[in-house]
């Protein structure tokens, strides 16, 4: 009984933190600095990070599922980059241009997936790969930005809805849409729910006869076209392709997810906490623009730390609730047993057992 | 006994050997045999394939360094921070000092080195004691550590003038030799002793296969694991030393950067699997070789640097296809089924 209290308010611990997080940052930003109350303010983190948000929903499903997707910034820069090539040089319409490379974003993907599972490759490596080919690929289009600045049709994301006080671009609500979708997906269906169930125990999924193929395939299916949705954003955000954009940007997209609470083993995390997340990394970056004075490095540091502080909270949850030894949340292989642990262990595992 | 682990070890080395040969060869039919031949000019080694190892020795650090962790099942992603900070510290620390006393480079060093240190066992803590999965222990100094090294040189790029001692590590030599290749034979060979020849090796294989059985038979399992990551880190800030000493400055922002990633890719093609337990680093060294090779091919067969990106992807998936055992089944299937028919 008591464990299953535990696990449901254990449940929220990390994303009630995530928001809690985001509150005191918010209110550190408006005690300290001038026209930091503005609400344009909030929309405009997700204006600059509308890339960051959709590529992090993709990853989220695939971090749910226990694997990883390296290859998110590099996809992201090539298909920044193959639009921009596609429209400038090689005079096809953007019309064109832009659902085809969301295809074959979502078409490598559901390859890096297929490998994934029919070879039983690890993620890391498989999408090592792509991390490779299309920074390879989007060097070999053009070392130089291509300006898309006198595209008509890439002038439609910056274009403004006013709401009253703020006014929302249209690549904000693409990105709210990838979200709502994420999450209907996620928790609604049927492939959403197998998801989780992949990332809890691929065995017992499989066993249960869940379509454990079919859900790691779209995953990375999705993260692809997430990917190469984020390059369409950027696209229309600086209107411009650099082959050098997007380096690191996976790491970024994997941190938003796990301070939005989602679990790297897998199994467990909401889509929700990614935009929470997403947000934390954002209203970092704006204070420390506000403050002037400090370096754009100091994002880097405080990313680094909050990504401590939330890893370590994890950890001491899952030693907290259910006993360290049968513990879902115990990564280590044979290092289970943790003699540091306070908790009475035995009551806990009869608990579970 | 002995000749039953040559032969394992042997057939193990043989297709990154293979590959290392083919690659030599496509050399030499496109630039003769100029390329192998090293020539002595001003009493220093020099040539294209001398350049090529002397170029391999800060990713053969990483690489070896990498090769220790992966044995023990886990993964360092931090190492290219890692590299950019050691290089931050000890250039740093010279550019604010005074360059030209053999003491203060020294001194420079081994804080470079200590901080690497440190931070490599952090690491090993994060996984060890608190049992965090590699991946993501590394990953907070991977995000953040860039950051750290940009604190440490205030956003600059530090230099050291070309008449400090400290730059001798990066372009001097001994008897000729280039200097970055002495050490890097050197770090080989004390790695290779104390793993093969020592108690260390045993243990270490012994912690890869099964960390709690390994613990349950006395082995101090998670000491082995800080003392793997630390040595890891340590080998990062020193390939971070001695590529600052070979530039004269140390870039926090570019300097090592995916130097991870070509490492783990450097361990993979060597032979030693990511699943832990069995490892070669005679292997990652031809691991390491391979790749910068293959940088240099790609100039010399006439194809712009932009290809070498798409070559390592390919590589990066061949590798991982031919480890897989499922590709390996599906792959020779239709020819059983053949055999069978027929």
């Amino acid at each position: 009984m008591r464990l299953s209290v535990n696990a449901n308010v254990k449940r929220y611990i990390p994303i009630v933190a995530t928001l809690s997080l985001i509150v005191a940052l918010y209110f550190i930003g408006v005690a300290n600095y001038s026209g930091f109350s503005n609400p344009q303010l909030l929309v405009n983190l997700f204006i600059s990070n509308a890339g960051l948000l959709i590529v992090a929903v993709g990853m989220t499903f695939v971090i749910l599922t226990g694997g990883i997707d390296l290859s998110v910034g590099s996809l992201m820069a090539f298909s920044t980059m193959a639009v921009g090539w596609m429209t400038i040089e090689a005079g096809i319409p953007a019309q064109i241009a832009v659902p085809a490379v969301i295809v074959l974003g979502g078409l490598n993907g559901a390859l890096t997936g297929a490998v994934i599972h029919y070879f039983n490759v690890q993620p890391f490596i498989a999408t090592l790969a792509g991390l490779f080919l299309y920074r390879g690929l989007t060097f070999q289009i053009s070392t130089h930005d291509i300006s898309l600045r006198d595209v008509e049709f890439f002038q439609w994301g910056m274009e403004r809805v006013d709401l009253g006080s703020v006014s929302i671009p249209n690549i904000t609500f693409l990105a709210f849409g990838f979200v709502l979708i994420a999450f209907c997906f996620g928790h609604y269906t049927r492939l959403g729910r197998t998801v989780y169930a992949v990332g809890g125990n691929e065995n017992s999924a499989a066993l249960m006869g869940l379509p454990v193929a079919r859900s790691k395939i779209s995953v990375y299916a999705f993260s692809g076209i997430c990917a190469s949705t984020g390059g369409v954003v950027t696209a229309f955000y600086i209107k411009s392709a650099n082959p050098l954009q997007g380096v690191g940007f996976e790491l970024d997209a994997i941190a938003a997810v796990v301070i939005g609470g989602t679990l790297l083993t897998g199994g467990y995390g909401f889509v929700l906490g990614t935009m929470a997340g997403v947000s934390v990394l954002g209203l970092i970056d704006t204070i420390i623009a506000f403050q002037g004075n400090l370096s754009s490095w100091w994002a880097r540091i405080a990313i680094g730390a909050l990504l401590l502080a939330f890893i370590l909270l994890q950890r001491f949850l899952s030693k907290l609730g259910t006993g360290s030894s049968t513990s879902v949340l115990t990564t280590r292989g044979g290092d289970e047993e943790e003699p540091d642990s306070e908790e009475p262990r035995s009551m806990d595992s009869a608990g579970v057992r | 006994m002995l000749k039953q682990f040559t032969g394992t070890y042997a057939r193990r080395l043989m297709w990154p050997g293979l590959v290392l040969v083919a690659l030599i060869v496509v050399n030499i039919a496109f630039t003769g045999f100029g390329f192998l031949t090293p020539e002595i000019v001003d009493g220093r080694m020099s040539g294209p394939f001398v350049t090529v190892l002397r170029n391999s020795v800060p990713l053969l650090m990483v690489a070896l360094g990498m090769t220790l962790v992966i044995a023990t099942k886990g993964i360092d992603l931090s190492v290219g921070a890692v590299y950019a900070i050691g290089a931050a510290v000890a250039v740093q620390y010279l550019a604010t000092g005074s360059q030209n006393s053999l003491g203060s480079v020294l001194v420079a060093i081994a804080l470079g080195l200590g901080v690497a240190a440190v931070i490599g066992a952090w690491n090993g803590t994060m996984v060890s004691v608190f049992g965090v999965q590699p991946i993501i222990a590394t990953l907070i100094f991977m995000i953040a550590g860039r950051g750290v090294a940009q604190l440490i040189t205030g956003g600059q790029i530090p230099n050291v003038a070309d008449s400090s001692p400290f730059v001798n590590l990066g372009r001097g030599e001994i008897l000729s030799i280039p200097l970055p290749i002495i050490i890097g034979v050197a770090v080989c060979a004390v790695l290779m002793v104390a793993t093969r020849r020592t108690a260390f090796g045993v243990l270490l294989e012994s912690v890869g296969g099964n960390p709690k059985a390994s613990r349950l038979a006395g082995i101090r399992a998670r000491e082995m694991t800080i003392l793997v990551y630390l040595i890891c880190g340590l080998l990062a800030g020193l390939a971070g030393i001695i590529s600052a000493a070979n530039i004269g400055g140390a870039d926090a922002n570019n300097g090592g950067l995916w130097i991870e990633l070509d490492a783990i890719l450097a361990v993979v093609i060597g032979g030693t699997a990511l699943t832990g337990g069995r490892f070669y680093l005679l292997g990652t060294v031809f691991g390491v070789v391979i790749i910068k090779l293959l940088e240099v091919t790609i100039i010399n067969v006439g194809l712009s640097s932009q290809w070498q990106f798409t070559a390592k992807a390919l590589v990066v998936f061949a590798v991982a296809l031919l480890q897989s055992p499922q590709f390996r089944t599906w792959l020779t299937k239709p020819f059983q089924k053949k055999a069978v028919a027929a």
